[in-house]
């Protein structure tokens, strides 16, 4: 399937990905039209594998016909090509510098961590918890009694994370734990960001998250 | 001036701490260069990078600026003169994609052959090593357009990232006997790789491959006990793992 040669801005992507999402609250964020194409991850279509050939993943973001692929890389992408509405990256380069870090630090650590968390079973879930519990409490740390990562603004720590925050309750479900009563002001944070029309718009519900996570550890094979 | 005042704490047979060196040096940039002491980790650093507790960190007025290529970005926004990023957005992003390539898969890749459990992993590890190579050389044919480095004229981010690991390459091949750089598969890149390294903001910077040799050797005879059973290339690489984990 062919992009529409119409659509200046595609996104293939796939509906339950919190990297995609992340991509799609970024748009939203800056009012930006775009095509989206659901892709099959199993059967993947000539237009992914042409527009992505070292990683065949998606999010893959293709603009006039140029394909940016990488979350993190995509969203500073629609930063700067949309700079005038909405900036998600601040404009000091120390205060940059320290957006990047983070946004680096949720890739490096949340995905592999929370994937533990529904594919795991007996102590290897434990220790999984233990691991994530960790994590969101050193990105309590950072946040502090801000209203957002870097201050007053929704921006690109938010973006990073806000996907992540928005499968808590199903890992609460799955995993058997309550993340708020030890992170309370990670939950508190997400919450006003769910406020958000672009993050309410984009996050799937929690039961839709939650029966596609049980989907999956049925289909590897985890129960 | 406190703002004017630059540390660079790090250590000099890693790549990562080549990276900001070389673009304080493309920046003109004077900077103070703190060697951790090996074995161990100073005060300054667990202080600085209290996350990670790894080099390098780029100390700005007292700031801590950590992970090598949020630093080597924060270089280029910090100080006018010699761009490092490309201007256009699309070519950022091209080139930040590169620099994540590189450090997310190609050098994993080059380090995991020295953990491989198999003799069929190890193959495969050095395959990805070969076909990830194959990939640069082609975003170098395409961006560099006959011109001598991936930021064109001169150097630019992919060419840190990537150049930044010649150094342990080299070192490697020495040892090993295998050619990673070979002139019949990528031979764009190897002419990139002789520019790199004769370039006046990058030869300060660069370990020399003997040096680097000699420093595995050591790391062999101080921990014999643990990687006896390991040949020569794997030696290097156990070395690298270690150096990078500091």
């Amino acid at each position: 399937m062919a992009a529409n040669d119409h659509a200046e801005v595609v996104l293939l992507d796939l509906w339950a990905s919190p990297f995609g999402q992340r991509v799609r609250i970024a748009l939203e964020e800056k009012g930006v039209e775009y095509e989206y194409m659901e892709q099959d991850m199993i059967n993947k279509s000539t237009l992914l594998i042409e527009s992505n050939p070292v990683y065949k993943k998606i999010p893959v973001l293709i603009h006039h016909g140029k394909p940016v692929c990488e979350s993190l890389v995509i969203v500073q992408y629609i930063d700067e090509v949309w700079s005038h509405k909405a900036p998600l990256l601040p404009g000091e380069p120390f205060a940059r510098a320290q957006a990047r870090f983070w946004a680096d630090f949720i890739d490096k650590k949340i995905y592999e961590c929370t994937t533990r968390l529904w594919k795991c079973k007996g102590e290897a879930l434990e220790e999984a918890k233990k691991d994530f519990m960790e994590i969101v409490k050193t990105l309590e740390v950072e946040l502090g009694d801000k209203t957002f990562f870097n201050g007053d603004t929704f921006g690109f720590v938010d973006v990073a994370l806000v996907p992540f925050f928005g499968r808590f309750n199903a890992y609460e479900k799955i995993a058997n734990f309550n993340i708020e009563k030890e992170c309370p002001k990670i939950v508190a944070w997400g919450r006003r960001c769910m406020h958000r029309d672009s993050v309410s718009k984009i996050l799937p519900d929690d039961q839709k998250i939650y029966e596609f996570l049980l989907m999956l550890r049925k289909y590897l094979g985890v129960e | 001036m406190a703002s004017d005042d630059v540390k660079l704490i790090g250590a000099w047979a890693s790549p990562y701490v080549m990276r900001p060196r070389i673009a304080l040096n493309l920046k003109g940039v004077e900077y103070e260069f703190l060697e951790e002491k090996f074995g161990s980790k100073s005060e300054l650093l667990l202080k600085s990078n209290p996350v990670y507790k790894k080099i390098p960190v780029l100390l700005h007025g007292g700031k801590p600026i950590c992970e090598s290529l949020i630093i080597v970005q924060y270089i280029d926004e910090a100080w006018s003169g010699h761009s490092i990023l490309p201007s256009d957005p699309y070519h950022r992003a091209v080139a930040r994609f590169w620099g994540h390539y590189i450090d997310d898969k190609w050098f994993p890749a080059l380090t995991g052959i020295s953990r491989a459990p198999t003799d069929e992993a190890k193959k495969e590890a050095i395959e990805q090593v070969f076909a990830g190579l194959k990939f640069l050389e082609e975003v170098l044919e395409k961006s560099g357009a006959g011109k001598p480095f991936f930021g064109g004229d001169t150097i630019g981010y992919i060419d840190i990232a990537l150049g930044s690991h010649l150094g342990w390459l080299r070192a490697t091949e020495k040892l090993s006997g295998l050619t990673y750089l070979d002139e019949s598969k990528t031979p764009l890149l190897v002419c990139w790789a002789e520019k790199f390294s004769a370039h006046e903001a990058v030869k300060c910077a660069m370990p020399e491959t003997d040096k680097l040799v000699e420093f595995a050797q050591m790391l062999k005879a101080k921990f014999s006990a643990y990687i006896d059973a390991l040949s020569p290339s794997i030696t290097l690489f156990s070395s690298l793992n270690y150096i990078c984990s500091l």
